[in-house]
């Protein structure tokens, strides 16, 4: 595997002084590699933005290091700094456009900073529009746009310097879904086709379940859990993760059982076996299904599902063994499950 | 024609008629009054701008957290400067600066030294007023721009200075005809204009119809430049004005 873009080590990040101070991140390491989408999801306070932040030194870590590209931000002068953030551009929930300039003069303004001739830096800001597909919005101001063109008009602007990694702090949490979606769809497209890496932060899993590849979980300032996001969306592991998973929880109560109850994960089978009514016909056992959290990722079945098996004790054990025996299924008791 | 005046202003009870209207149908004097009560405050404005705004925009970008955060003392020392000078009642600050009006323009009399008075009083109000409209700007657009590797000097030169303009004209509206009314208070010491006219004939003499009429002249113009100003800021303001759009080649 080669270098990875971004490498986080022992960072830290307090707020404030002496005693008051408040301990935002702790003791966080992360590689993110090349051309992968990268998804950091937490709750609010987590320290998602503040770790973001830190990729670029808006924030400046209290202890740790940041490495980009084999560089180490925190080592370089202010000058160099800026010239490195031309690398890791950032797009944002606000979109932070200029309102006072044309959606063409926003997209310009990176290269502007850059000091790239006027005739030329018009000529990229022009197919980074079309790329984005509004080449027809160039001459309007921002106040003329919705919040999806807006936040298009942003990406445009963050490629115009042709930056290694995309940095995108809750990019569609002011968006309605369909928009989401398509914005989402634009960043896959766009990672794919220009090899940009992308590191996304939402609190929102239904994010990362679209686009990411890996995805870190933030929990009160630490990783609480890292990996491949099917790995982590079939088998949280910590309590962090599966309040993210499962955010309403996977013990209903409101269905009654005599019997007792199972919770059964799919581990990323294919989405397409239909388990119980198979086990139905194969056992004629039937179970009660009280609860279920699954998903179809990428043609994959993640999530769980809650049974009440039945209270013939036969017919649980066969049902039971039944469920063992299928791949990519895991299965545990619940013994305290109350109504 | 002003025998009629005269009959009318003498019925409505105004004593001293005839001389009050021979001394404002004299055009040309009437035109140079207006001409001091103008050209006295718009340069004092202009000068007050000129140290006024960069004052302004360090009060914004030198503060703790700010684009560019400078030495706490300094920051200290700077608002209590402002505080100070705006806290001095106008007319004691005039007589207070007489000796620098001498020192720059040899003279502590007459229109032109008023300017001066006029710019030390307004520069720090200016100062507040651009702090004020450049405070109004989005944190998120600031960071944008540091994040795209922007320079304090660019910030404040491209994001912060073009985004507040709206903003930034409505505060010169302000200052102008806070200056304006500043500069006909300076006639109450030596200084020409409207002001000058209103207290020494209307008041002093007893000429109501020229107290009146340079009071009016005053309103006219506040109301000009305020409508002038409030147009130019909306016209100039493109999240309520985006249709202007730009003629581009």
């Amino acid at each position: 595997m080669s270098e990875p873009i971004i490498q986080i080590q022992h960072l830290s990040k307090l707020f404030g002084g002496g005693e008051d101070a408040v301990r935002a991140l702790e003791d966080i390491n992360l590689d993110i590699q090349q051309g992968e989408i990268f998804g950091i999801i937490g709750l609010s306070g987590a320290g998602k933005s503040t770790l973001v932040r830190c990729m670029n030194l808006l924030e400046r870590p209290t202890e740790g290091r940041v490495l980009v590209d084999g560089q180490s931000l925190t080592d370089l002068s202010d000058k160099e700094l800026r010239e490195a953030r031309r690398k890791i551009t950032m797009i944002f929930q606000g979109f932070n456009l200029l309102m006072q300039r044309t959606c063409l003069k926003n997209v310009c303004f990176p290269m502007e900073i850059s000091k790239v001739p006027a005739e030329q830096a018009r000529k990229r800001a022009m197919e980074l529009l079309e790329l984005v597909g509004l080449g027809d919005k160039a001459q309007a101001y921002p106040a003329q746009l919705s919040g999806g063109q807006k936040q298009r008009v942003a990406i445009a602007r963050a490629l115009a310097t042709n930056p290694k990694v995309l940095l995108c702090d809750e990019a569609t949490s002011a968006l309605d879904p369909t928009t989401t979606i398509s914005i989402l769809n634009l960043l896959k497209d766009l990672n794919q086709s220009l090899g940009v890496t992308v590191v996304v932060i939402t609190h929102q899993m239904s994010v990362i379940e679209e686009i990411c590849s890996r995805v870190a979980i933030l929990d009160g300032g630490s990783v609480a859990e890292m990996g491949d996001v099917q790995e982590i969306f079939s088998n949280p592991t910590t309590d962090a993760a599966r309040r993210l998973v499962y955010p309403g929880g996977v013990t209903p109560a409101q269905f009654p059982t005599g019997g007792h109850v199972i919770r059964i994960s799919f581990n990323g089978g294919t989405a397409y076996d239909p388990l119980i009514a198979s086990l139905a016909i194969d056992c004629g056992v039937k179970v009660n299904i009280l609860g279920a959290d699954t998903r179809n990722v990428g043609g994959k079945a993640i999530g769980t599902m809650l049974l009440g098996l039945p209270e013939n004790r036969n017919d649980a054990a066969k049902a039971l063994n039944y469920i063992r025996a299928q791949k990519n299924i895991t299965v545990e008791e619940v013994p305290d499950y109350h109504e | 024609m002003s025998e009629t005046l005269i009959a009318l202003f003498e019925g409505w009870g105004f004593t001293k008629v005839p001389e009050q209207i021979t001394y404002l149908s004299d055009f040309g004097a009437l035109a140079f009054s207006i001409w001091e009560t103008i050209y006295a405050p718009a340069l004092a404005t202009l000068f007050a701008y000129i140290i006024g705004l960069p004052l302004g925009i360090i009060l914004v970008i030198g503060e703790p957290g700010g684009v560019r955060p400078l030495p706490k003392p300094l920051m200290s020392f700077l608002n209590t400067v402002v505080n100070l000078l705006r806290s001095v009642p106008f007319l004691i600050l005039m007589v207070m600066v007489f000796p620098l009006s001498r020192l720059i323009l040899g003279t502590s009399v007459g229109t032109a030294a008023t300017i001066v008075p006029l710019t030390v009083a307004a520069a720090p109000y200016v100062a507040r007023l651009v702090e004020i409209s450049l405070r109004e700007m989005d944190r998120g657009v600031i960071e944008a721009a540091q994040a795209m590797g922007c320079s304090a000097w660019q910030i404040v030169t491209k994001v912060m200075l073009p985004e507040c303009r709206p903003s930034l004209i409505n505060g010169a509206t302000n200052a102008a005809i806070t200056i304006l009314g500043y500069g006909a208070m300076a006639g109450a010491i030596g200084g020409g204009g409207l002001g000058s006219i209103a207290l020494m004939r209307g008041h002093g003499r007893g000429q109501k119809i020229v107290l009146y009429a340079a009071v009016i002249i005053l309103v006219i113009l506040v109301q000009v430049i305020q409508s002038i100003g409030t147009a130019w800021s909306v016209k100039s303001d493109r999240r309520i004005n985006p249709t202007q759009s730009k003629r581009r080649t």
